[in-house]
């Protein structure tokens, strides 16, 4: 048991405790927001500072501490600072809870890192729910009756999801008598064939995780929740929402997956296979549907779909190539980052421009280019990465991604992301074409604070450097898919 | 070497659309400067890169004034710029493109920051496309591209202009699509993104888990949707008729010619075999545009749609020569491109004149416009005798030698055919040449346009650099040819026809 190697997560608890006890005894409430962040830094500084040790586990192997747990962790933290900051505006609005809001996306934030560490079925579920309740609060903060109803029916369908999970865990430790991951993928090894194929429990058992965790990453057929929950919510929570917790699920995947399941060979096939077809179907369903709407925040949710899917292209290419290859898991990674900073960098612009606008739909964007040309030139090159274009990030991390599925007999499915990302251009553009094209609905400029532009200029600059020179980004991700083995 | 000419004369136009977007309070006339001389340093560079170029057989195949550096090590892709004679006429003809255009938006007032922005960005992506040697980089310079363009035709466009705009970006990154695929394919297969590498190597002796004719179309869908082929050609009449100005010259003389050149240099130079196999579908395919995109633009009514059509047609001859796989055609394939760029260039630059000085483009309501604009009806004929291929023009060196080699070429059987079906075509351009110059300026005289003027010094200016250009190429095409055999051979040795 080690207690140093769990310090991030520790200065986050008492981060957390510190807003919630601070909140109690200032008047300028302003302040939170950067002690949050300063707890954020401390944080980030300790997972940096254990980069690169050797690889353990902790807590009787209920945690891993490894290059892919912390690549994850530095997201997360990186993610949660980006969203606080974009919060600050936002948050001064509210007149009461603003310590629980940002120690609410704290512990959230605490969820996060323990879902890309843990490594035993326990630990994983109670990290989920502790991500996941956080969140449910932080969806229906707004308190009104829009905010209320996505809440609540991200509670329900949140429940149903977690229940499958447990369903599905339930069968693996049934099947396995195990709940940490290594000694059930000794379990699994260790058996024949035969007696593996006897008894439909194990697959049973992972298809109802692929269920319970595609709920996380907003997989079709688990994706229901997304455009209500999306449009819903706080903006800055839906910006949150579309990338940690879609980061977090595809961490706990990957754990799962590959050190419980990758072997034998045939079972990994069996479930890149679920991934490749899901993928297939999310990308298609989220880019079609994504067309037609009139709200940006809907329209993300769908997008988020669809990039869902291309990132299922990583997991199951991670599911087709053998154990050592790590090009599935290292262009998954890479995709996660760059994904991360283009949508929260999409979704910092929307906040800056509905702060002015009170409104989320499309047409109003109209004539953005010459309100907030600078705004308006961030959304576009956001969306233009979202696209997979270059200069940007997107692009990078598609071609990434895709070489890996190429490598492991995926052309088929390679083509039908690409012919996708076509699609997706459509409706992307849509806004650029508002934006650019229409006339000004009113001739007032958009303002935005200072924390807001600090917040985009960095995110701005990442899909920039992601998309011109990712060498740095893709060694670390390639350095984090080497992930413990027990 | 210890100047990095490429890197400086791709990343120019860069600089200068960074500064014309976010130095603050520029006014008008600064911007214009700022970009034409962020256009002319790159024109006298390539022109001096021209003058040095190696000239000697031995220099056949050469990459020269090469450039590398590791970009990503985890995927081996690298900052690989060089030329050869293939992509040399092509870095030209941008290069003197890119400062004409800035010369022809001279008369740009709307909105003139972000036009000019756009439209150097532009710029630097084709002479990207031209110079990459590395398929990553390639790919990334090819995908830029279609931003600028969208955003030149939907603002500053006529007509149906976001319409076109969303049709062209469509197709193209369909086709982009697709050729991404082959690229990843293509890496998967060899293990390497540099295109010298992977087309000295082959790919006969590899044991592929992808059919190479696959990889084969899904790269060459994404050049035929830009050349155009037919029929994925519906995008060019609505884009091209759309644009402004400068955006058809740029499309029409530059970007349309990234498909040919993407043909030659990764199609038939990787693929000799595949390109063999085929030939006789695309040759083919070439007679169908020739024939096909003449007739169409026999029946076109406004100026600028018939010039975009008559684009189809005219790189039905680049396909053609392209396949049908002998030196000499391949080498008029090549001239063609160039010529085609500065020939059609000057049309849509006078046809864009017209309608500026007229005000109208419809060619039923124009009339004898000689008499109030002699230079412009002069340069108009001058380019349309181009584009009919009339000897001393460049259009004619251009398409004798795509017709004679392909005509004396062993590689497809029946060529000799094919060619005399694709010469049939000059006799329509003739037709519809004819026919729009003597509707637009010889037919009756119409009082309306008493107070039309003609083109004022700069526009002469401009318009004399085409047809000096034209004209050049025309009487001594070997200036260019020369260079172009250079990187023809190799492609020729290699494939052993």
């Amino acid at each position: 048991m080690n207690l140093g190697l769990f310090i991030p997560e520790l200065s986050i608890v008492a981060t957390a405790i510190v807003v919630v006890l601070l909140d109690l005894f200032i008047q300028r409430k302003g302040l939170l927001v950067w002690v949050s962040l300063a707890g954020l830094v401390v944080s980030a500084g300790f997972t940096i500072a254990m980069w690169g040790g050797s690889s353990q586990a902790i807590f009787n192997n209920m945690l891993a501490v490894d290059n892919f747990a912390l690549f994850f962790k530095l997201l997360f933290l990186g993610i949660a600072a980006l969203v606080i900051l974009a919060s600050v505006d936002y948050v001064s609005k509210f007149a009461h809870f603003q310590g629980e809001y940002c120690a609410l996306i704290l512990l959230s934030t605490l969820g996060m890192m323990l879902m890309a560490a843990t490594a035993d079925l326990i630990s994983i579920y109670i990290a989920l729910e502790l991500t996941s309740i956080s969140l449910y609060i932080l969806v229906g903060f707004l308190k009104d009756p829009k905010s209320s109803e996505a809440s609540l029916k991200y509670l329900l369908l949140g429940a149903v999801a977690s229940a499958i999970l447990l369903y599905g865990m339930a069968l693996v430790f049934g099947f396995t008598g195990k709940t940490q991951l290594g000694e059930i993928a000794q379990v699994i090894q260790a058996m024949s064939p035969q007696i593996l194929l006897a008894s439909p429990a194990l697959i049973l058992g992972i298809v109802l995780l692929v269920a319970g965790f595609g709920f996380k990453i907003a997989a079709v057929p688990f994706h229901m929740w997304v455009p209500d929950v999306y449009e819903g919510a706080p903006t800055p929570i839906t910006a949150y929402l579309s990338v940690a917790s879609k980061a977090a699920g595809f961490a706990i995947i990957l754990r799962v997956f590959y050190s419980a399941f990758g072997l034998p060979n045939w079972l990994s096939l069996d479930w890149g296979l679920i991934f490749a077809v899901l993928s297939a179907i999310g990308m298609t369903l989220g880019n079609v549907v994504a067309i037609p709407q009139t709200n940006i925040k809907r329209m993300l949710g769908y997008s988020s779909i669809a990039q869902a899917g291309y990132l299922m292209v990583g997991l199951a290419t991670v599911g087709l190539s053998p154990v050592a290859d790590i090009l599935g898991r290292s262009g998954l990674l890479f995709f996660l980052a760059s994904y991360a900073l283009t949508n929260l960098g999409a979704f910092i612009a929307i906040i800056a421009i509905s702060n002015k606008l009170n409104s989320d739909m499309i047409d109003d964007y109209s004539g953005m280019g010459k309100r907030a040309p600078l705004l308006a030139l961030a959304l576009t090159l956001c969306l233009i990465s979202l696209i997979g274009l270059p200069p940007a990030a997107g692009f990078m991390a598609k071609f990434y991604i895709f070489s890996g599925a190429i490598q492991h007999g995926l052309l088929w499915l390679v083509i039908i992301a690409v012919i996708n990302s076509v699609i997706s251009a459509y409706y992307y553009l849509r806004v650029v074409k508002v934006m650019w094209l229409g006339e000004p609905v009113a001739e007032e400029k958009v303002p935005s604070s200072g924390a807001l532009r600090v917040a985009l200029s960095l995110s701005c600059l990442g899909v920039l450097l992601l998309g011109i020179i990712p060498g740095f980004v893709m060694r670390l991700a390639e350095l984090a898919a080497k992930m413990f083995v027990f | 070497m210890s100047f990095n000419y490429l890197t400086t004369i791709i990343f120019l136009p860069l600089v200068g659309a960074i500064l014309i977007a976010f130095l603050p309070n520029l006014g008008e006339r600064l911007i214009k400067r700022i970009a034409a001389v962020f256009t002319f340093i790159p024109l006298a560079l390539s022109i001096s890169l021209f003058c040095l170029f190696d000239r000697s057989l031995g220099a056949a195949g050469v990459i020269q004034f090469e450039e590398k550096l590791l970009w990503i090590p985890a995927i081996n892709a690298h900052y690989h710029l060089g030329v050869d004679g293939l992509s040399l006429p092509l870095v030209v003809l941008m290069t003197v493109l890119g400062f004409l255009v800035v010369l022809i938006s001279w008369k740009i007032d709307l909105r003139p920051r972000e036009y000019f922005a756009w439209l150097l960005l532009l710029e630097t992506s084709i002479l990207g496309v031209f110079c990459s040697l590395d398929l990553l980089l390639f790919f990334l310079f090819w995908e830029i591209e279609v931003i600028p363009m969208y955003f030149l035709i939907s603002i500053w466009g006529t007509g149906r202009k976001e319409y076109s705009a969303i049709k062209y970006v469509v197709y193209t990154l369909f086709g982009s699509a697709l050729m991404l695929a082959g690229i990843l394919s293509l890496y998967f297969t060899t293990g390497s993104l540099s295109m010298v590498d992977i087309a000295q190597t082959g790919l006969a002796p590899l044991a592929t888990a992808i059919p190479v004719v696959a990889i084969f179309f899904l790269l060459l869908a994404g050049f035929a949707v830009k050349l155009p082929v037919v029929p994925l050609h519906t995008w060019l009449p609505d884009a091209h008729t759309d644009a402004p100005t400068a955006g058809s010259v740029v499309l029409a003389g530059a970007l349309i010619k990234m498909g040919g050149y993407g043909m030659i240099r990764l199609c038939v130079s990787i693929f000799p075999q595949v390109a063999h196999n085929y030939a006789p579908l695309l040759v083919a395919l070439a007679v169908v545009s020739v024939l096909y995109g003449a007739a169409v633009t026999l029946r076109q009514t406004d100026l600028k749609r018939l010039i975009a059509y008559s684009s189809i047609s005219h790189m039905g001859y680049v396909l053609l020569g392209i396949f049908a796989l002998s030196q000499v055609s391949l080498t008029g394939a090549a001239l063609q491109m160039f010529s085609h760029g500065f020939i059609t260039g000057l049309l849509f630059a006078v046809a864009g004149l017209v309608m500026h000085n007229a005000g109208e483009r419809d060619l039923r309501k124009l009339g004898g416009l000689a008499r109030q604009m002699i230079v412009i009806a002069i340069v108009f004929s001058v380019a349309g005798l181009g584009a009919l291929g009339l000897p001393t023009t460049s259009g004619f060196a251009a398409e004798f030698l795509v017709f004679v080699g392909s005509f004396s070429s062993t590689a497809v059987a029946g060529i000799q055919v094919y060619t005399i079906l694709a010469v049939f075509g000059i006799v329509i351009t003739a037709g519809y040449i004819l026919w729009m110059l003597q509707r637009v300026f010889y037919s009756e005289v119409l009082e309306r346009f008493n107070g039309v003027a003609d083109a004022d010094n700069l526009e002469k200016v401009y318009l004399f650099a085409f047809i000096a250009v034209i004209m050049l190429v025309g009487i001594y095409p070997a200036i260019l040819t020369d260079v172009i055999k250079l990187g023809i051979l190799p492609i020729i040795q290699g494939s052993g026809f």
